[in-house]
């Protein structure tokens, strides 16, 4: 014991970033962060899970600003112009181009873009002789920048079956720290989509710390495994969580076992509790409806996860 | 008959519905395929627990550029919309993971100096459980694009009375490509607002695609009616009313099929099973199936 340090908040502290995702859906993600929203005092929240976003039903986010976000392309045939060749057809990988286009008075039937199949490569165009195919960017999306009673808030919404949800977790993730650090405020709670492809990968990268929220089933056992993996490979600390943990509390202790054999920590257990849901219908978070149950394992939760932000607590949970 | 199971929301019951109806369908005697598409997380085979007969890598080819040949006339990196392949004087750079696979930067190329390339991004798997002949696709840690394995995991699909889809939650790119070519999306549900708001998501994607389709309802009377109201309101056929119960989220948490544990669940789906093969589905209906006993 050489000395003891107290490490103090620099004057400009830099913004640290938690996400809580979870491999399989539907374990409780976004009620927990709202939750978090409500405990913590100093944060800004994005919401990345874009393509079925939740967390503006709990938190009636006041939106103060709105941005289109264009984030590919797409090709569309000039009825017109079209020859009925068939090279878009032939060159196009993603059975985007399909003839059932009307007449134009040179041939009976004209090719057409599926506008969802089309990946927006722009083949077709490139190599359509006739110049019958345009080829340009595309809105499929929109943003928002709100205020909401737990502070500020980054929200989207993805087109209706639009692609490129990565990017636009990205945008409101860079989006919100941006805020953060023009308010000063510390902390970025993003809550991530299920899964560990492209909006995860996008919503966890380079961020300060996880939560992985799970639940006791052999299916929440197995994509911990995989959102384990995901983490690691991008070397994030990561927090484990088990929601309804007293649904099988030997399969929550399999969990929470083979969590710290893979030197993930433990975050704690939240039980079963209707109250749970019973927040979401009345658009409360779980610990502005209630103290006890489920709310008072999420406050224990917030605090164990706030230490691990903090730096007062080791990230992998391998406790002295 | 190819029916995809799929949601808005995730932890609806996908998976739960998808493996309960595979199950019964071969039971009634129908050759059924179970196809699992949600290759980040594929939990079918936990319940269903196939014997695996073939498991291959699968992936998706990218430009593998032969320096001696390239020009340098940077054809290429104009026509590659995702910066997969970027020519900087003296050198090609090719970012495999940003490919779309489209193939243009090997068609541009005059003196044919890309090739493409298989990347391996996932694996393939075959087998059968029980009478149920079993497909899933399971994508490396790491990979971002899941669509383009879809894809094969659907085009691997043995021939069958009822091939079911079971799709990843969302509404986006994946869920898009698992959904495709469906004669009926089933949109399993939960009566919460957070279900109701990724339902109607999941409403515009489907409407949006022209796929004909219905909405089950998982869990009900566990949250509020304003689903079944939506249905209601928007002519949305109903085709399952799936109440809740702890002794099914019981059998779940074992990785055990519901159908042995819960009759009246195993009832319930039943009705489902049948209602799949109505015809003339472009037609509003309002069929709901209750849970009997």
């Amino acid at each position: 014991m050489s000395q003891v340090v107290t490490i103090r908040r620099a004057a400009a502290p830099s913004v640290k970033e938690l996400t809580v995702i979870s491999g399989k859906g539907g374990t409780g993600k976004t009620s927990i962060v709202a939750s978090f929203a409500a405990l913590s005092q100093n944060s800004v929240l994005a919401d990345c899970d874009v393509d079925a976003a939740d967390l503006h039903l709990v938190l009636e986010p006041h939106v103060l600003r709105r941005h289109q976000f264009a984030g590919g392309k797409r090709a569309r045939i000039k009825l017109g112009h079209c020859t009925a060749c068939g090279k878009c057809e032939e060159l196009c990988r993603f059975d985007a181009i399909l003839f059932d286009g009307p007449g134009n008075g040179t041939v009976k039937k004209t090719f057409r873009v599926d506008p969802v199949a089309c990946e927006g490569c722009g083949v077709c165009a490139w190599f359509c002789a006739e110049r019958a195919i345009e080829f340009g960017p595309v809105v499929n999306g929109e943003w928002f920048i709100s205020e909401t009673r737990c502070g500020p808030m980054v929200h989207a919404k993805l087109g209706i079956a639009a692609e490129n949800s990565g990017k636009l977790v990205s945008t409101v993730r860079t989006n919100a720290k941006r805020i953060a650090e023009e308010r000063g405020l510390d902390l970025v709670l993003i809550d991530g989509s299920p899964g560990i492809g492209c909006p995860v990968i996008a919503s966890v990268t380079g961020a300060t710390l996880v939560l992985a929220v799970t639940e006791p089933t052999l299916s929440g056992l197995h994509d911990l495994e995989r959102v384990a993996e995901l983490t690691r490979h991008f070397g994030i600390p990561t927090l484990v969580c088990v929601n309804k943990w007293d649904l099988n509390p030997e399969v929550c202790e399999r969990i929470e076992a083979r969590a710290q054999e893979r030197g993930l920590g433990l975050a704690g257990r939240v039980r079963y509790d209707h109250a749970f849901t019973e927040a979401q219908i009345r658009g409360k978070a779980v610990v502005e409806y209630g103290q006890d149950g489920c709310a008072a394992d999420l406050r224990a939760v917030w605090a164990t996860v706030e230490a691990h932000l903090d730096g007062s607590a080791r990230p992998t949970g391998e406790e002295l | 008959m190819k029916v995809a199971i799929a949601s808005g929301k995730g932890g609806t019951g996908k998976t739960i519905v998808a493996t309960n109806l595979a199950w019964l369908a071969a039971r009634n005697g129908q050759s059924v395929a179970y196809v699992d598409c949600d290759v980040e997380d594929p939990n079918g085979h936990l319940f269903l627990k196939p014997r695996i007969e073939d498991s291959r890598p699968i992936g998706w080819l990218y430009p593998h550029v032969d320096e001696n040949l390239c020009t340098q006339c940077g054809l290429c990196g104009e026509i590659c919309q995702y910066s997969a392949i970027i020519c900087l004087p003296g050198k090609v750079l090719v970012y495999p993971e940003l490919c779309h696979t489209c193939g243009g930067c090997s068609l541009v190329c005059r003196p044919g100096a890309i090739r493409e390339v298989l990347r391996e991004t996932g694996k393939l798997e075959t087998g059968s459980a029980g009478p149920v002949q079993f497909v899933q696709g399971l994508l490396n840690i790491g990979e971002a694009m899941s669509a383009p394995l879809i894809r094969q995991v659907k085009a691997a699909a043995p021939e069958a009375d009822l091939v079911i889809v079971d799709s990843p939650p969302g509404t986006s790119c994946p869920v898009i490509e698992s959904v495709r070519g469906a004669d009926l999306v089933a949109l399993v549900t939960e009566p919460t607002p957070f279900g109701l708001n990724d339902l109607k998501l999941a409403v515009g994607m489907v409407r949006a695609m022209k796929l004909p389709f219905g909405v089950v309802i998982n869990r009900a009377g566990f949250g509020d009616q304003e689903t079944q109201e939506y249905c209601r309101r928007q002519g949305i056929e109903i085709l399952a009313e799936i109440h809740d119960d702890r002794r099914v989220a019981e059998a779940y948490s074992r990785g055990g099929l519901a159908c042995e544990a819960v009759p009246e669940f195993r009832a319930c789906l039943e009705d489902l099973l049948a209602l799949l093969w109505v015809e003339n589905r472009t037609a509003p209906g309002v069929a709901a199936s209750e849970v009997g006993l």
